[in-house]
């Protein structure tokens, strides 16, 4: 009886299995019928249609470059744009004797050595056989004047394009960077992502600077027509077309002016600059110096503008604010204060018997402070007023490396600040454990003392000790640093703004930070390292200078700027806020090989403050003296 | 020899064969008269056949007892992906794990079904709509990971086979027809919960014109090569997209094209007859297989070959939008024919092992 039901029920369920599998089969003869369909309307039906396509293929898909995206600063002033002009060029396809088709050509247009050798270039990079530039730029004299003779030049063109222009030129280049033709690598990269198509017919991408970090916003999306072409491929009728949509716009929070004022006032210094406001994250200013021209880049450099910055001894293509590494020096010493207070390792009011130098417990070896015989009793306040090294050989052999790294290394020192331009470096916070990583070597406590005054291991970049010194100015809330503002759609009138957002409290305690604070003021006060460049001014500023060693010293030598050759003088440094009771804008400067943070950096400082807080403009300035006073840091 | 071919079945052995002969032989006129991918895909071929011939080899309960584990390890290799995976063509698909790159998903084209046949087969004594339910999960866990890398195609053949188990398993008709009115109602939803540019991708999917320049290109030269081919076709080697280098990726996704324009209406159907016979075939194991796994295995297995088959030819006439899915047994490419044949060796399994399990 059992069994039986089993049996039943067995069959029951193959029965229904059956019934599933003969509606699969019915779905299967379905859709083998949909496509023998499909075959017999696109072969019978439309046979000939696809028929005369295929005999001549007609159509042909034209893409059409979309505008790149504008780049403004803050207050809509220009610092990228496109102007539409004439360029002559030539297919490399249809030429059989390019140098004579290239000297005949010079008989009309001028052709330098510099098009030729660029010309040159492109030919040997070329990915397809597509026309080459020979010049750019034509008059319209030299255009009407081709135009007349074009009949003798089969391979010769002349073409309406658009060109990208700079117009702060070298004050800009290391932020907006330039667009160059597209290469081999260039277009890997864009077939890995999947963007081979929205780049077909374009010629340029962003290669360096805010032009490549917001390529994405700026190229815009390709439009395409699909026109009927006879059989010389010349296009009779349009048959489709989709227009392209232009870039977006970058509206900066750079303002332009100061800009240029920062860029002025380092006169022939080379060094950089950056400038945040501290309550938001938006960089004002962003140099480095020097700068280049950008437009050099965008049309294939020649070789020997290249070769001239490439091998010019002030390495004008180094992004310095972004890529520099340098040691912080003294500029270390407001965090440091703010580490021993954090972690209760020194009182604000103990004081300090400084002879002059440190020694660590059972050791000869001598830290010299910069001022020979020291600076008697020195609190905390007076420590960050005359920078003495002293008291930080001590404070940082007392706080030990591990809480200097944790400390630190929450005001962003050794990270990557996340500003929104490709490149940037890390700089370097020393641990126990890099330099087990780094050099197999345990840390000693000789280590720490240096570090403590900025000059072990340590090494910042210019933009890292903006970040810091911006959240030290906001009182330990940090906000992102960011180049854009906004970016504004070419298709809608949908502008999204960069919020500003804080990314971290790091929740000091306001006594400690009014202590630090108010010490930094007392530094561009009278006694201070910096009183002379803050003189008369109508508002505080709080700042640290700082000097970074370019050479070391030996024990018991004497620094003397004189002595050395310009090339190994000390980076002056000096970071600063301001107004310091409520600071709208936070900075730091870097002077390569400017001796003294308070004689040459600071200087710098007050003009942008001066343009900033007051909007006044600098009258133009007498080149910088060398400091060749014995007053230090 | 008796027992080298003993688990070999000879009429599905015979239509795949002419398949891979096709292939070879449009692949020569496909690769412009050049012996490189003809020899290259032979290659493909003889492992492959190789593979299969293990599978058909090994008895039922073995098949049974890879299922789980080829399905956790696809699910590890696929979460290793999410996490680790190298990014190519702007998609996470690919794992190197140091001697070779894998990808998973392909694994996952078997482990699926394999694992849902499995998990029906133990519970077969007492189905309840709960069983449906964890069977569509262990659908739905893959499916996430390989939509996410993003590789859509994969995806939806994937479901597509996963689909066919639970509807062969006896899914019930009012729980398919909720399960489409709900899929229905939350389109709006997820619509708007895309992105603007996925949007986008989703809307060139349907749109050939709207991608001119990239995958709708492909498209319209696919429909040009087909439709100029006629009812005869334009003869072997004379195909003039094909050779004038108008079809892109013509030994892969796109052989197709090259086919129909060469031998024409006449070629299509020799071809439709090919693929219905080895469907055919697949469905004559499914309705005499003995066990419910095997019944489950053998339908899933011949229905997704089906598929695979429609979507290509669907993709290259233009009627269906273009994922990137080769023609089964003809594209040039080794991992496409292994999972294939892997398919084809569990059938004749399934077939030649049924006595020895009745009894």
């Amino acid at each position: 009886m059992n069994k039986n039901v089993e049996l039943k029920n067995h069959q029951r369920e193959i029965f229904y299995f059956r019934l599933r599998l003969a509606i699969s089969i019915g779905f299967v003869l379905l859709l083998l019928t949909i496509l023998l369909g499909r075959f017999i309307y696109l072969q019978i039906v439309r046979h000939d249609y696809y028929q005369t396509l295929a005999e001549s293929n007609r159509i042909s898909v034209v893409p059409i470059v979309p505008n790149r995206g504008l780049i403004l600063d803050r207050n809509g002033v220009v610092l990228a744009h496109n102007y539409s002009g004439y360029t002559l060029e030539i297919n490399p396809g249809k030429t059989t004797d390019m140098e004579a088709t290239i000297n005949e050509l010079s008989t009309l247009v001028e052709i330098t050595p510099k098009d030729r050798k660029r010309f040159k270039k492109l030919l040997a990079e070329q990915r397809n056989s597509e026309a080459l530039m020979i010049r750019n730029r034509l008059t319209d004299e030299e255009v009407a004047r081709f135009a007349a003779q074009q009949y003798r030049f089969r391979s010769v063109e002349i073409k309406a394009r658009l060109f990208r222009e700079y117009p702060l030129v070298e004050k800009t280049a290391h932020l907006i960077g330039y667009i160059g033709r597209i290469n081999q690598t260039d277009v890997d990269q864009l077939e890995e992502n999947d963007l081979a198509a929205n780049y077909r017919g374009s010629d340029y991408i962003g290669k360096t600077g805010l032009e490549q970090s917001y390529e994405s916003e700026l190229h815009g999306i390709t439009g395409v027509e699909q026109v009927e072409v006879d059989s010389a491929g010349r296009a009779v009728r349009i048959l489709s077309r989709k227009p392209p949509v232009s870039g977006n716009t970058l509206v900066l929070s750079i303002d332009a002016k100061l800009q240029e004022i920062a860029e002025q006032a380092f006169g022939n210094y080379r060094g950089a600059l950056v400038a945040i406001d501290p309550n938001n994250g938006e960089v004002l200013a962003f140099v480095s110096k020097p700068g280049y021209d950008p437009s050099l880049f965008v049309d294939g450099i020649d070789p020997q503008s290249w070769d001239e910055l490439n091998n010019s001894p002030d390495h004008p293509l180094n992004n310095r604010a972004l890529r520099g590494q340098y040691p912080p020096g003294s500029t270390i010493k407001p965090f440091m204060a703010l580490a021993g207070l954090f972690y209760h390792t020194r009182s604000p009011d103990r004081a300090i018997s400084d002879p002059g130098y440190f020694n660590l417990p059972g050791s000869s070896h001598q830290y010299r402070d910069w001022k020979k015989g020291g600076h008697g009793s020195v609190d905390m306040f007076k420590s960050i007023v005359i920078s003495c090294d002293t008291y930080y050989y001590g404070l940082a052999t007392e706080l030990g490396i591990d809480n200097i790294f944790s400390f630190l290394s929450r005001f962003g020192f050794g990270k990557k600040t996340g500003l929104d331009l490709e490149g940037e470096t890390s700089g370097l916070l020393p641990s126990q454990e890099w330099k087990m990583k780094r050099y197999k070597d345990k840390w000693y406590a000789g280590d720490t003392v240096s570090v403590g005054i900025g000059q072990g291991y340590n090494l910042v970049t210019p933009m890292q000790l903006a970040f810091a010194t911006a959240t030290l100015a906001n009182n330990g809330i940090g906000y992102k640093p960011h180049l854009v503002r906004e970016v504004r759609s070419s298709r809608n009138s949908e502008n999204r703004l960069i919020e500003a957002k804080p990314e971290f409290d790091l929740k000091l305690d306001p006594a400690h930070l009014d202590l630090v604070k108010r010490a930094m003021a007392a530094v561009t006060q009278p006694g201070g390292t910096a009183a002379q460049a803050a003189a008369g001014a109508p508002y505080h500023i709080a700042g640290k200078t700082g000097t970074a060693q370019v050479v070391a010293m030996k024990q018991g030598e004497k620094y003397d700027a004189s002595k050395l050759s310009e090339r190994n003088r000390d980076h002056a440094w000096f970071i600063a806020f301001a107004p310091a009771e409520q600071p709208k804008i936070a900075l730091v400067v870097l002077a390569e090989n400017g001796g003294h943070g308070g004689g040459t950096a600071a200087p710098i400082a007050r003009k942008v403050f001066d343009y900033y807080l007051l909007g006044k403009v600098p009258t133009p300035l007498p080149d910088l003296v060398e400091g060749e006073d014995d007053q230090h840091d | 020899m008796q027992r080298i071919i003993a688990h070999l079945d000879l009429p599905l052995l015979l239509g795949i064969s002419l398949l891979m002969l096709t292939s070879l032989v449009v692949l020569y006129s496909a690769d412009n008269a050049s012996w490189h991918r003809p020899l290259s895909q032979m290659l493909n071929i003889v492992a492959a056949l190789t593979c299969m011939w293990l599978v058909a080899n090994l008895p039922l309960h073995y098949l049974m007892r890879t299922a789980v584990p080829i399905y956790v390890l696809g699910m590890v290799l696929l979460i290793g992906v999410a996490l680790f995976g190298e990014i190519s063509h702007g998609a996470r698909r690919w794992l190197n794990i140091g001697v070779a790159t894998i990808q998973p998903s392909e694994l996952m084209k078997i482990g699926v079904p394999l694992m849902m046949a499995w998990y029906f087969e133990k519970h077969e004594a007492a189905l309840t709509l709960k069983n449906y339910f964890v069977a569509a999960l262990l659908l739905l866990m893959p499916i996430v990971l390989i939509a996410r890398q993003p590789d859509l195609g994969t995806a939806i053949l994937i479901s597509a086979s996963g689909f066919y188990v639970l509807f062969l398993a006896g899914l019930s008709w009012r729980v398919m027809g909720v399960m489409f009115v709900a899929a229905l109602a939350s389109a709006p939803v997820l619509w708007s919960m895309l992105h603007d540019y996925q949007r986008h991708r989703i809307m060139m999917l349907f749109d050939p014109s709207q991608d001119a320049l990239g995958k709708g290109y492909h498209t319209i030269q696919g429909m040009i090569a087909v439709g100029s081919g006629g009812i005869l076709g334009k003869g072997y080697l004379n195909g003039t997209q094909t050779h004038l280098d108008f079809l892109p990726e013509r030994t892969t996704d796109f052989i197709f094209a090259v086919y129909s324009e060469e031998f024409g209406l006449l070629g299509n159907l020799i071809l439709l007859g090919l693929y219905l016979f080895v469907i055919g075939r697949g469905f004559i194991i499914t309705a005499n297989a003995s066990t419910y796994f095997t019944r489950l295995m053998a339908g899933s297995i011949t229905l997704t070959f089906a598929t695979y088959a429609f979507v290509n030819m669907g993709m290259v006439s233009g009627i269906l939008p273009v994922v990137g899915v080769p023609l089964p047994l003809v594209s040039y490419g080794g991992t496409s024919m292994l999972t294939l044949l892997l398919g084809f060796g569990m059938l004749m399994s399934i077939e030649t092992h049924k006595k020895l399990v009745k009894t």
